[in-house]
This record gives C-alpha cells, sequence and structure tokens, in this order.
C-alpha cells in the first residue's frame, strides 16, 4: 500500500544541514498497522510527514496505492492526500467549529450531497462513539475525545491509509489504550491501513503487526512485532523492548548491589525472552537434567504482545565451563533469544 | 432640548453646525475604515503567508511590504497628511474636504491594521495549517477556512482598536479642511472659548466609540468557543 524507496529528507538551516531521514525503504502492506518507533529526534515525524509529501523528500520516491506521489504535481498531490488521513499529538482541531463541523470539514472537498454528508458525519461519530458531543466545541472535550474527532475527521473522505504521529503522546495509559482500542476497530472493520508513529513500545506491543525501529534518520531494524520483540539485534530495539516490561528493573538492582545479583566465579546471569511455543519453564528443568547447569531464577516478567504471550527470565547459570557451553548452545537452538547481563 | 440648550447653551445656534461635523467624521469613519479593513486585511494576509515558514514563501514579497510598513507607520499622521496631498489630487481630484482626506486617513490606517492582523493571524496553530494541508486544502482554502476563519474574534478585536485610532486621526483631518468633530471642537470649543462645545464632542465621540465596542464585544462573544 505504501512503498518508501530510498527516502532522505535534509533539512538546510543556514550553514549547517539536519540529515533528519536517510535512506530509508519501507514496504507497507495493505491493511496491516505499521509502527515506527524511534527516541526523540530519530526522524519519525519527517518520515511519515513525508509519506503525505506534507515534507518533500529531498531525494527518493513514495508511492502511495499504486499512484508515485513525488511525480504529482500540487493538484494531484492534493487528490491524493484525500485518500491518506492524518491524525496528530495536538489534534489540531478547528476551535471555533463544533465536533460536526470539524469532521464535516474535509468533506468540503467531497462530491457527496448535502444528505450523504450528513449520514456520513453521524456514522463516524457513532464510529468514534461521540453522538452525544456533536455540538460540543473542542474546549469542551477531554484529550481522549478531542482524538476521536480527529479520527473521525481524518476517516470522512474514506481514506486507505491513516496516518498517526504520535496520536496517544498526550493522553494518559487508559485513554491511550481506548484510542488503540478505536484504531484497531478502524482497521479491521474498515481494512484501513494504518502506520504509527511512537516513542512508546507499549503502543507497538498492543496494536502494530510489524514495526521498523529507527535511529539518527536510519530505519535500523524491521520485522514482524513478535519477532522484534522475542529477537530483538539492535541496542537501541532491546532498549526499547525493556522500556515496555518491567525487566529493567534487574538492571537497578544490579546497580543497587543486591545480593541476589551477585554473582560467584564461573557463574553467568543471563536474560530468557521467549514466546509461547518454546516456553521458558521445561528448559529450565532441562539445563538441570541434561547438562547439569543451575539455573536459579531472580526475575520474571510475561508479557501480553497482540493476544500471544511473551515471557522473559532472569537467571543466574551456574555448572562446569563445558557444560554451561553446551547449555548456551542449546539455548540458542531452541530460539530462546538470551542476553549474558553478567558473567 | 430645551434641559440640554441649559447645560451647553451654545448648541442652540450650532446645532445645525455640530450635525454637519457628525456627519463629515461618521463619513470619513465609514469610508475609509471600510476600505483600510479590506486593504490591512489583504495585506495582513500577505505577510503571514509569504513570511518564512509561510504557506506561500515569498521573502522578497514579505521583505517589501514588511518594510514599506514600517517607514508608513513611523510618519507622523499630521505630517503623512500632508505629504499626500499631491497624491491625493491625483487620485480623488481634491486634497481638501473630506474627500481629500480619505488617501491620508486610509494610508494612516492600513499599515497599523495590516500588523496587528499579522499577529493575530500568527496566533493560528500552525498544526491546523499542516492538518488542513494533509486534508488536501490549498493554499487559498487554508487562508479563508482555517486562518480567517479561525481568527475571527482576533480580527474583531483588532478592528476595534483601530476603529478608535482611526477616530483619533479623522479629528487631525480637519487641519486640511475635512470638518468633522476635531474640527468643531477647535474652531469652536477652543478658538471661541465655548467649553461647552468641547465636553459635546467629547461625549459624542465616547458614544461612537461605545456603539463600536459594543458591536465588537457582541461579535467576539459569540464566535470564541
Ligand atoms: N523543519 C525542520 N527544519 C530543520 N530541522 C528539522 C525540521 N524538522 C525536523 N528537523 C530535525 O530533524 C530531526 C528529526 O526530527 P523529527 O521531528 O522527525 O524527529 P522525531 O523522531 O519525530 O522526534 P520526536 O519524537 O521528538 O517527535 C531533528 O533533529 C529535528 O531537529
Ligand atoms: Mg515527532
Amino acid at each position: 500500500m505504501i512503498q518508501l524507496k530510498h527516502v532522505s529528507k535534509t533539512f538546510q538551516s543556514g550553514a549547517s544541514s539536519v540529515h533528519a531521514v536517510q535512506d530509508v525503504s519501507l514496504d507497507i502492506k495493505e491493511g496491516e498497522i505499521f509502527g515506527i518507533i524511534g527516541f526523540s529526534g530519530a526522524g519519525k515525524s519527517t518520515l511519515v510527514r513525508c509519506i503525505n509529501l506534507l515534507e518533500k523528500p529531498t531525494q527518493g520516491t513514495v508511492t502511495v496505492d499504486g499512484v508515485e506521489l513525488t511525480g504529482l504535481d500540487e493538484k494531484k498531490l492534493r487528490q491524493m492526500r484525500l485518500k491518506i488521513g492524518m491524525i496528530f499529538q495536538h489534534f489540531n482541531l478547528l476551535r471555533s467549529r463544533t465536533v460536526y463541523q470539524n469532521i464535516a470539514f474535509p468533506l468540503k472537498k467531497s462530491n457527496l450531497s448535502q444528505e450523504q454528508k450528513n449520514q456520513k458525519i453521524l456514522s463516524l461519530l457513532e464510529l468514534v462513539g461521540l453522538s452525544d458531543k456533536k455540538d460540543a466545541y473542542p474546549s469542551q472535550l477531554s484529550g481522549g475525545q478531542k482524538q476521536r474527532v480527529a479520527i473521525a475527521r481524518a476517516l470522512a473522505n474514506d481514506p486507505k491509509v491513516l496516518l498517526c504521529d504520535e496520536a496517544t503522546s498526550a493522553l494518559d495509559p487508559q485513554t491511550t489504550k481506548s484510542i488503540l482500542a478505536l484504531l484497531k476497530k478502524v482497521n479491521e472493520e474498515l481494512g484501513i491501513t494504518i502506520v504509527i508513529i511512537t516513542h512508546e513500545m507499549a503502543v507497538v506491543k498492543d496494536i502494530c503487526d510489524r514495526v521498523a525501529i529507527m535511529e539518527l534518520g536510519h530505519v535500523v531494524e524491521e520485522g514482524t512485532t513478535e519477532d522484534v520483540f522475542v529477537h530483538p539485534q539492535k541496542p537501541v530495539t532491546k532498549d526499547f523492548i525493556s522500556t515496555a516490561g518491567n525487566v529493567d528493573k534487574i538492571y537497578e538492582l544490579i546497580a543497587e548491589k543486591n545480593p541476589l545479583t551477585i554473582l560467584q566465579p564461573g557463574e553467568k546471569m543471563v536474560m530468557l525472552t521467549y514466546s509461547a511455543n518454546n516456553a521458558g519453564e521445561p528448559l529450565i528443568s532441562y539445563l538441570s537434567e541434561a547438562f547439569d547447569v543451575k539455573a536459579n531464577i531472580i526475575y520474571g516478567n510475561i508479557d501480553i504482545l497482540k493476544g500471544k504471550t511473551i515471557g522473559k527470565l532472569v537467571v543466574t547459570l551456574s555448572g562446569e565451563k563445558a557444560n554451561m557451553e553446551k547449555a548456551i548452545a542449546y539455548i540458542r537452538e531452541r530460539q530462546v533469544d538470551m542476553e549474558v547481563i553478567q558473567e | 432640548m430645551s434641559f440640554l440648550y441649559q447645560i451647553a447653551p451654545n448648541l442652540e445656534p450650532l446645532g445645525a453646525e455640530l450635525v454637519k461635523c457628525i456627519g463629515q467624521t461618521l463619513q470619513m469613519l465609514f469610508v475609509s475604515g471600510i476600505i483600510s479593513f479590506i486593504l490591512g486585511l489583504l495585506l495582513g494576509v500577505v505577510l503571514i503567508v509569504t513570511k518564512k515558514d509561510g504557506i506561500m514563501r515569498q521573502v522578497a514579497v514579505y521583505n517589501f511590504f514588511d518594510k514599506a510598513i514600517d517607514v508608513i507607520r513611523s510618519i507622523p499622521f499630521i505630517i503623512l497628511m500632508i505629504l499626500l496631498i499631491p497624491v491625493s489630487r491625483a487620485i480623488m481630484g481634491t486634497g481638501t474636504g473630506v474627500p481629500g482626506a480619505y488617501i491620508a486617513l486610509i494610508a494612516g490606517t492600513v499599515p497599523f491594521f495590516a500588523r496587528q492582523i499579522e499577529s493575530v493571524l500568527s496566533d493560528v496553530d500552525y498544526g491546523l495549517v499542516e492538518a488542513s494541508a494533509a486534508m488536501g486544502f490549498s493554499p487559498i482554502e487554508i487562508i479563508f477556512s482555517v486562518y480567517l476563519k479561525e481568527s475571527i474574534p482576533g480580527i474583531t478585536r483588532v478592528t476595534m482598536i483601530t476603529m478608535v485610532s482611526l477616530i483619533g486621526i479623522t479629528a487631525m483631518a480637519g487641519a486640511i479642511g475635512a470638518g468633522g468633530l476635531g474640527d468643531f471642537a477647535i474652531r469652536y470649543g477652543h478658538q471661541m472659548g465655548y467649553r461647552d462645545m468641547i465636553w459635546v464632542t467629547v461625549i459624542i465621540i465616547l458614544v461612537i466609540i461605545s456603539i463600536i465596542q459594543g458591536i465588537g464585544n457582541l461579535i467576539i462573544r459569540r464566535t470564541t468557543h
């Protein structure tokens, strides 16, 4: 649905230039929810704004629904933008207009009849659960309600794609959940392809089918959410994953020199990440039976990832050196992701 | 009526003259007000869209108008008026009377108003402009549906301020024979020493300003949410 080919965006400010996006290629499929995650300044917003050409890429091509946007003139581009809805962190509702009028706003560009527009607005209000707020002004709404209006407005012209730039970053965790649930519903019921920019792993974990991780303008890692979660490759990815669960507490414990974390010579502390199909419990008893390696569980955590469970265990392994090596090789073979924390 | 003549004895002989002067002031306010509103709004919009981060970035255009506004604003009105007499003769066919004052009144008001419009429009959240661009709106549509529509309360507020300042300069237009309340106050209140006539002019001007502000406040209340 969306193809980015070697997209780069460089901002020139005086003598210095900022390479906000560098040689990014992505292929986002129809009907999927695609996450783009990265720390502040990684270039996520710039990248997503390149998709509807709010930012013109300095290099590369952007194709949406088979049309190469980078090759269009302004007029045709505006026509294509009707097919690409967008929502923002700060909602960007028109303050002088009611909820109803805000949703009606993009319909100025539509050639539906007045009555069809009215029906459309009412059904969108129902979809986002704000039928009773139709005559309220944005100043009378909560953040979550404002984002619902923004979503309804973005859907008014039946877009094929919905771009979300930090759409939940200004909301509390509970409201975030409800907005994500709404996006999921929009994706499933209307079949709209969704691109979500975020710096919260929890968002990706909840609804994204696939995810790309950005760092310094580059996409450094990309894959299905589960793969990336269970087998993270890059340090930045691991950072994000540890912020999503609470296993990073282990690092605090180590820093505090908690007695639990003090190792005897020859011991190793490792973090095991496993998904439901290679569950950890039998593994641990097997290590002791087959290799005579003792695994002492220090810390454990289970995450729910789009309905699938992802377990994380921090264990200290102790045993003969050769046995330890065999045990580790076995763990790797079982497709359980292992990270050595201390040795 | 007789009560009025008691507290302002000079009103009886000067009443007809006063009415004529009120008419001149209102005429100057109305004609130059409407023209200045249109030109100032246009210029304010041009400034906001052509500036560095504007939606129709044209730095040369912006710089030209930006400087021109500063230059005209720095000329005291009474001097600007005399400076523009030849221009008025060329455009209006006369440099005196009410018609001869229009050019100066407009030139004295537009730069002031345009600057205030620029500041009101720059308060419009750029996020709204971007969101509208993402929805497929053209720059012209964004000017009308976002910049102007969202700024109605602010535009009304600065229009009121500008009208009050315009009343102030119409009083000076008396110096080139445009008449009006300022001229009336100088001729009768000052030169002839009729103190009551000064008070009468002050009260009339206060009434005009109150009406303008009343209308303005009503619009602001109706359009602020
Ligand atoms: N219009 C601009 N002019 C100059 N530099 C810019 C502009 N927009 C973004 N940048 C720079 O590009 C880089 C990437 O910015 P971007 O907003 O895409 O990051 P981000 O990943 O969205 O960050 P955040 O999570 O803070 O929103 C930053 O270094 C930023 O300063
Ligand atoms: Mg951003």
